[in-house]
């Protein structure tokens, strides 16, 4: 699996929104941790160790 | 109280004359007042006018209040104002645009193009002032009374008390020359987003406001950018935390800069202050002339029904928006015309009051698809917390350097007209495909013959045979339908496209106001009947 940096959400707005939402009324501390959550849940979703390897890569 | 401009008037278009109505012994009675003469009263008033109504706008001002207001007309309210007359000359007067560029500091981070297809007679958008749009729309009401149309642009008449009562409305109108007082049937609410009509009612408008302002000024020169809207976040100027460039007629170009929350308005509407924005965005040396300018906050907000008995709400009264996505004008128009057709088959008799409670129901729909958007745009561009400006940020990043996160870049969604889906009154669909003409959306336009296909779809309802038959015209419990037939060698491959999609002939049934109300791959006169009754409100009987 190659990492795929073109457009792929077929909802971008929606998922900024959620995103928003998730970390409404949360204190710098508790965002941090939110996120924190959030890519290790993403990153068990690509599996691929190459895959993460390049997405840590891309977010520097 | 006795009247006063609120605002300057920048085109007296409408004096205040002396009526009739002022010295009769009882208050005289009109099927239709309409509260307010901007975009969505001149709108609805020219419809119904059209349609053989009766009808008297009044408005406070003697004309189209001077300012920068609304620029951008969407394709769909060309279109609206194609079968009202103005729109050629709205397209004439415009300028054309459809692509728009995003930057960051100086590096352009995401473009977009709002109508990638050909096949259209209007574009996405033209840019012309509100001053002008208005105008447009009075001049074509003006044409129609030449030819018969009963409509009464009463100017300096402001409407000062309302009493909505089961059969009617009791309307004090205050004059120059006192006050006088009128019946009406419907009273059509568009005075604004400060609806003295809505506070009459005691009705509530709530949302939320964004908390920053933004400076608007427009300014004459001559430059040779291109006719697109140009957007920056952090702009390398550092004239606001955002900025917009955007060309209109006449060498006049809008200018927007984000200047934050805490402001000293005074001070920064001084026009020393303004020009010296200005200068750092243009650079040194161009020679511009500041025509306008204002302060601005924003909020999005909406009644929570758009129907009161006998009063309806339309356009900024009922609903309000950021500027940014041109929803807000745009939307009014669009109230006006889902109104339109309907109050004048409930004026007719031929449908049930009940049918305006539709008008509600899908202009909610239209306006929370509009708020909804201008809510994520307004929430990007002004970020209300560390973390959302962290995203933002990263958002922003990544856009340079990977084409995933530009569709995320949001510096406002433009106005594109609402799909109603899921409201009782549509349908059915037979055909099942393509989904852009599903019963519910506009109909899209496609060329025909030398015209286009919404040339020949409005004002009523329209059975469209494509490579199929359907009777000339025809009548449903007293309502016309229109037939229009095109055959093989009409239907070219983009109407075709839009459609057919898959399927060999279809029968498509559409509304007055151009929405698609049910579709058949075969005529189905039974169906037909059925769907009119149901879309008029008379599904049960
Ligand atoms: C900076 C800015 C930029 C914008 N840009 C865009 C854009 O690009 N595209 C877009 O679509 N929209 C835009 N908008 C929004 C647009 O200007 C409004 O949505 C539009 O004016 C609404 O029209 P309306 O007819 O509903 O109300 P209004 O235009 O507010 O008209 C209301 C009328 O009612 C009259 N009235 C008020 N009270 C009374 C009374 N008691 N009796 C009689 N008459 C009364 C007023 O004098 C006025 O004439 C912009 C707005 C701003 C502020």
């Amino acid at each position: 699996m190659t990492l795929n940096l073109e457009p792929n959400m077929s909802d971008p707005d929606g998922f900024y929104e959620a995103l928003l939402k998730a970390h409404e009324g949360l204190s710098d501390r508790e965002s941090v941790e939110l996120n924190a959550r959030l890519v290790l849940v993403l990153a068990n979703q690509i599996g691929d160790p190459d895959t993460l390897a390049d997405a840590i890569e891309a977010a520097k | 109280m006795t009247l006063q401009d609120r605002y300057p008037v920048a085109l007296r278009l409408y004096p205040y004359r002396r009526s009739g109505d002022q010295d009769a012994a009882t208050p005289v009675r009109h099927p239709v007042v309409i509260a307010g003469g901007g975009p969505t009263g001149l709108a609805a008033a020219l419809d119904l006018g059209r349609k053989g109504h009766r009808v008297v706008v009044l408005d406070d001002h003697e004309g189209v209040g001077l300012g920068s207001r609304a620029i951008c007309f969407s394709k769909r309210t060309l279109e609206i104002a194609h079968r009202l007359g103005p729109g050629p000359g709205m397209l004439e007067r415009g300028v054309i645009w459809q692509k728009g560029r995003v930057f960051r500091e100086r590096d352009e981070i995401y473009s977009f193009d709002l109508l990638p297809e050909e096949g259209h007679r209007y574009p996405a958008f033209i840019n012309l002032s509100q001053v002008q749009f208005e105008k447009f729309l009075f001049e074509a009401i003006e044409h129609a009374r030449g030819e018969g149309a009963e409509i009464e642009i009463r100017g300096g008449n402001r409407v000062d008390a309302i009493e909505a009562r089961l059969d009617d409305i009791g309307i004090e109108v205050m004059t120059p020359e006192g006050a006088y007082n009128l019946e009406a049937d419907w009273l059509i609410a568009c005075d604004g987003a400060r609806s003295p009509v809505r506070n009459m009612l005691g009705l509530g408008f709530k949302g939320r406001v964004f908390e920053d302002n933004f400076l608007i000024a427009d300014v004459r020169m001559t430059a040779d950018f291109p006719t697109e809207r140009w957007f920056w976040f952090e702009p390398w100027f550092r004239s606001g935390d955002s900025a917009l460039l955007h060309k209109q007629p006449d060498d006049i170009w809008r200018i927007d800069f984000q200047i934050g929350w805490d402001i000293d308005r005074e001070k920064e509407l001084k026009e020393e202050n303004i020009l010296a924005r200005v200068d750092a965005m243009l650079g040194e040396g161009v020679e511009y002339e500041l025509v306008w300018s204002s302060i601005y906050t924003f909020q999005c907000r909406r009644m929570e029904r758009f129907r009161h008995g006998r009063v309806l709400f339309a356009g900024d009264s009922a609903h309000q928006v950021s500027p940014y996505g041109a929803r807000g004008a745009n939307s009014g128009v669009q109230d006006a015309e889902n109104l339109a057709w309907k109050l004048d088959l409930v004026l007719r008799g031929l449908a049930p009051e009940t049918l305006l409670d539709s008008y509600d129901a899908e202009r909610v729909q239209a306006a929370d698809e509009n708020i909804l958007n201008s809510t994520r745009s307004t929430d990007f561009l002004t970020p209300k917390s560390e973390i959302s400006r962290a995203f933002r940020d990263a958002v922003l990043t990544l856009a340079a350097r990977h084409s995933f996160a530009r569709p995320l870049v949001n510096s406002g969604r433009l106005s594109v007209p609402c799909t109603y889906g899921g409201l009782p009154g549509f349908g059915p669909d037979r055909l099942g495909q393509p989904a852009r003409s599903r019963p519910g959306a506009p109909a899209p336009d496609a060329p025909v013959n030398d015209g286009y296909l919404l040339d020949l779809l409005g004002g009523e309802f329209t059975l469209l045979g494509l490579c199929l038959d359907v009777p000339e015209a025809s009548q449903v419990d007293g309502i016309s339908v229109a037939g229009l037939a095109l055959d093989d060698a009409s239907v070219g491959d983009t109407l075709r496209e839009r459609y057919l999609g898959e399927a060999p002939s279809a029968a498509y049934l559409v509304r007055p106001d151009q929405h698609v109300l049910a579709r058949w791959p075969e005529l189905d006169p039974d169906g037909v009947r059925t769907a009119i009754r149901n879309a008029v409100g008379k599904g049960g009987e």
